[in-house]
C-alpha cells in the first residue's frame, strides 16, 4: 500500500493546521486512528452496545462475544499462550501499577533489590520507588552507556541473587533504545527475579512474541498502537497471575460474594472489576487488524528506515544535538543550540508541525542527558521521508527566527 | 499561521529579556525563597523575594526554561521591585487576566514591558510559561506573610 493510501485511512491527517498540511510527528505520545478503529466502535455503539458476561439477552451475548474476541486478537497479536494470561486495563501505566499492587508489594521483603534502567519512563519508576517505600526493598539502576543503550554486562553486574524484580522498557520513548529484553529475562531469571516490561513503545511498532521473550509481565497501551485512548493490557504469565491477589474489587470480578468473604472469578477476569472498557477493547481488536495486515515487520522497517534518514538529515544541521543510539525504533530526539525545545516545538507548530517538547516523562533519564528538556520526533506507518524533510525545513526556519529576533 | 503571527508572540522585547534577563541571581538570607516547577514541562523557577514592611524590596531569580518563562520571570521582578504587596498581586491579578485575553488597558498600573507578553493569550499551550514566575511571587507573598 502507498503512502498515500495510508494515510487515507486516517482522515485526520487531512487537514491543514496554522495554514500548511499537518504533519503528524508525535505518535509516540498518541497515535492517530484508522477509518477501521473508529468505525468498530461506532458500530458497537450503534448496534451492539450492552454489558458483557451477564446479560443473558442477544445484545448482551453479541458484545461479550466481541470484547473476548478482541481478547483473543491481542492473544495472538503478542503470541501469549493462552487469553488466561491476557488482562484488559486502562493503559501501560494502569497495567504497571497492577503489578506494583498486586504482585511487589505482597512479594517483596526488607533487603530486596528492585533493578530499573535510568531510561525509564515516569510510570515504570514511581510504582517501583513506592513499592520499595512500602516493602522496605531497595532499587538499583542498571548503568547506561554514553550512546544511551544498555549492555549486557552492566545488566549481569547489577542484578544479584537478592534481586527479585526487573522493570526495564523495551523501547525508550526518548532515546528510541531498543533493550535486548530476551536477554535480559534470562539473566533476570537466572537470578531467581520476575521482569517486567515496559512495551508502550514496543508493542505499537514491532512483532512481540511473550513466549520466545520470555517476559512474566509485560503492559501496553492501545492508544499508541492505532487504538483507542482507556484501554491496555497487561500480560502475565499464568503462575503469577494465580499467585496474585486482585487489586481493584468490585462487580464483574467475583466468584461468590457472602456478607463476610468473597471468592474471586478465574483468569483473566479477576483483574477487571466494574464494567471493562468493552468498547475500548473492541477498537484495539480493530487496530491490531489493522496493523497485523502491514505486518508489524513491515511496520518497523518502514520507521526504521525514516529515523535514519531523519538522524542524517538533522545531522547536517548546525548546532543540533541528536540524542540516542544509532540503532533505534522509529523517533529522534533533539535540541538546537539557543533554542529552548518548547520554542522550537511552536515555531514548528506554526509550520503545521506537530512534535513533543518537554521532558517527555522522564526526568531521571533528562538529568543524565544533563538537558531540562527535549524535542521529539517520532514516526508510525502514515510517516514517510517528506515529512522529515518538513521537519528539517522548520528547523532551520526556527534557527533563522530566533537568529532574527535575538 | 504564518511567522506575522509567531511575531505576536515572540516580541523583540521579550526576546530582550529572554537573552538579557533582569535580576537573575539569588538574595541573602532575610529573603523568602520560592522553588516552582511546571511538571508538564520541566520549566523551574527559584524566587528569591525581599520584602520589608510591606513593600518588595528586592527580587531575584533562578531557573530554566523556554523564552517564554525566562522573560516573563526577568519581568516579573522588575515590575514587583518597589511595589507594596497589594499592588504586586494586583498586577498578579492583571496579568492573569491579561494571558486570558482580557482587555487590561485600562488599569491603574503602567504595565512596561509585561505588555508585550499580551500576545501569549493566543496560544493556549504557552499560558503556563508565562504565569509561573507569578505564581512564584504569590506563593512567595503568602509565605513571607506567614513567617
Amino acid at each position: 500500500m502507498t503512502i498515500k493510501a495510508i494515510r487515507e485511512q486516517f482522515p485526520i491527517l487531512n487537514q491543514e493546521v496554522n495554514g500548511h498540511p499537518l504533519v503528524y510527528l508525535d505518535s509516540a505520545a498518541t497515535s492517530q486512528k484508522p477509518l477501521s478503529v473508529i468505525e468498530s466502535m461506532e458500530a458497537y455503539y450503534k448496534q451492539h452496545n450492552s454489558n458483557v458476561h451477564r446479560g443473558v439477552h442477544t445484545l448482551g451475548t453479541r458484545a461479550t462475544d466481541q470484547y473476548e474476541g478482541a481478547r483473543d486478537k491481542v492473544k495472538n497479536f503478542i503470541n501469549a499462550s493462552s487469553t488466561e494470561e491476557v488482562i484488559f486495563t486502562r493503559g501501560t501505566t494502569t497495567s504497571l501499577n497492577t503489578v506494583a499492587y498486586g504482585y511487589a508489594r505482597h512479594v517483596l521483603q526488607e533487603g530486596d533489590e528492585i533493578v530499573l534502567t535510568e531510561m525509564e519512563h515516569h510510570s515504570n519508576i514511581i510504582p517501583w520507588q513506592q513499592a520499595a517505600k512500602y516493602t522496605g526493598a531497595t532499587l538499583k539502576y542498571i548503568p547506561m552507556e554514553a550512546d544511551g543503550t544498555i549492555t549486557l554486562d552492566s545488566v549481569r553486574s547489577t542484578v544479584t541473587e537478592n534481586t527479585k524484580l526487573v522493570a526495564v522498557t523495551h523501547v525508550s520513548n526518548v532515546l528510541g533504545t531498543i533493550n535486548p529484553i530476551k536477554e535480559i529475562a534470562q539473566i533476570a531469571h537466572d537470578n531467581g527475579a520476575v521482569i517486567v516490561v515496559d512495551g508502550a513503545q514496543s508493542v505499537p511498532h514491532m512483532q512481540v512474541d511473550m513466549q520466545d521473550l520470555d517476559c512474566d509481565f509485560y503492559a501496553f497501551s492501545g492508544h499508541k498502537m492505532c487504538g483507542p485512548t482507556g484501554v491496555g493490557v497487561l500480560y502475565g504469565k499464568k503462575a503469577l497471575l494465580e499467585e496474585m491477589e486482585p487489586v481493584e474489587f468490585g462487580g464483574e470480578m467475583i466468584d461468590f460474594v457472602g456478607l463476610y468473604d468473597s471468592t474471586w472469578k478465574d483468569l483473566p477476569w479477576k483483574f477487571e472489576g466494574g464494567t471493562p472498557i468493552i468498547a475500548g477493547a473492541i477498537g484495539l481488536g480493530a487496530a491490531i487488524d489493522f496493523l497485523s495486515d502491514f505486518g508489524m515487520d513491515n511496520i518497523l522497517e518502514h520507521e526504521q528506515q525514516i529515523a535514519k534518514y531523519a538522524q542524517e538529515k538533522l545531522s547536517d544541521v548546525d548546532g543540533l544535538t541528536i540524542y540516542g543510539p544509532k540503532e533505534r525504533g522509529g523517533l529522534v530526539t533533539f535540541n538546537i543550540e539557543g533554542v529552548h525545545p518548547h520554542d522550537t516545538a511552536t515555531v514548528l507548530d506554526a509550520e503545521g508541525i506537530a512534535v513533543r517538547a518537554g521532558h517527555h516523562c522522564a526526568q531521571p533519564l533528562m538529568k543524565w542527558l544533563d538537558v531540562t528538556a527535549t524535542a521529539r520526533a517520532s514516526f508510525y506507518l502514515y510517516n514517510d521521508e517528506s515529512d522529515v524533510d518538513r521537519l528539517v525545513e522548520g528547523i532551520q526556519r526556527a534557527k533563522e527566527y530566533f537568529g532574527d529576533v535575538i | 499561521m504564518s511567522f506575522n503571527n509567531l511575531d505576536t508572540l515572540y516580541r523583540q522585547v521579550i526576546m530582550d529579556h529572554y537573552k538579557n534577563p533582569r535580576n537573575r541571581g539569588t538574595l541573602a538570607d532575610e529573603s523568602v525563597t520560592i522553588d516552582m516547577n511546571n511538571p508538564t514541562c520541566g520549566d523551574r523557577i527559584e524566587l528569591h523575594l525581599q520584602v520589608e514592611d510591606g513593600t518588595v524590596k528586592d527580587a531575584k531569580f533562578e531557573g530554566e526554561g523556554c523564552s517564554i518563562s525566562m522573560s516573563s520571570a526577568s519581568m516579573m521582578t522588575q515590575a514587583v521591585k518597589g511595589k507594596n504587596i497589594e499592588d504586586a498581586l494586583e498586577m498578579s491579578s492583571i496579568f492573569s487576566k491579561m494571558m486570558l485575553g482580557e482587555d487590561v488597558e485600562d488599569v491603574d498600573f503602567d504595565l512596561g514591558d509585561i505588555e508585550a507578553l499580551q500576545g501569549v493569550s493566543k496560544f493556549p499551550a504557552r499560558i503556563k510559561c508565562a504565569t509561573l514566575a507569578w505564581k512564584a511571587m504569590e506563593k512567595a507573598v503568602s509565605a513571607d506573610e506567614e513567617e
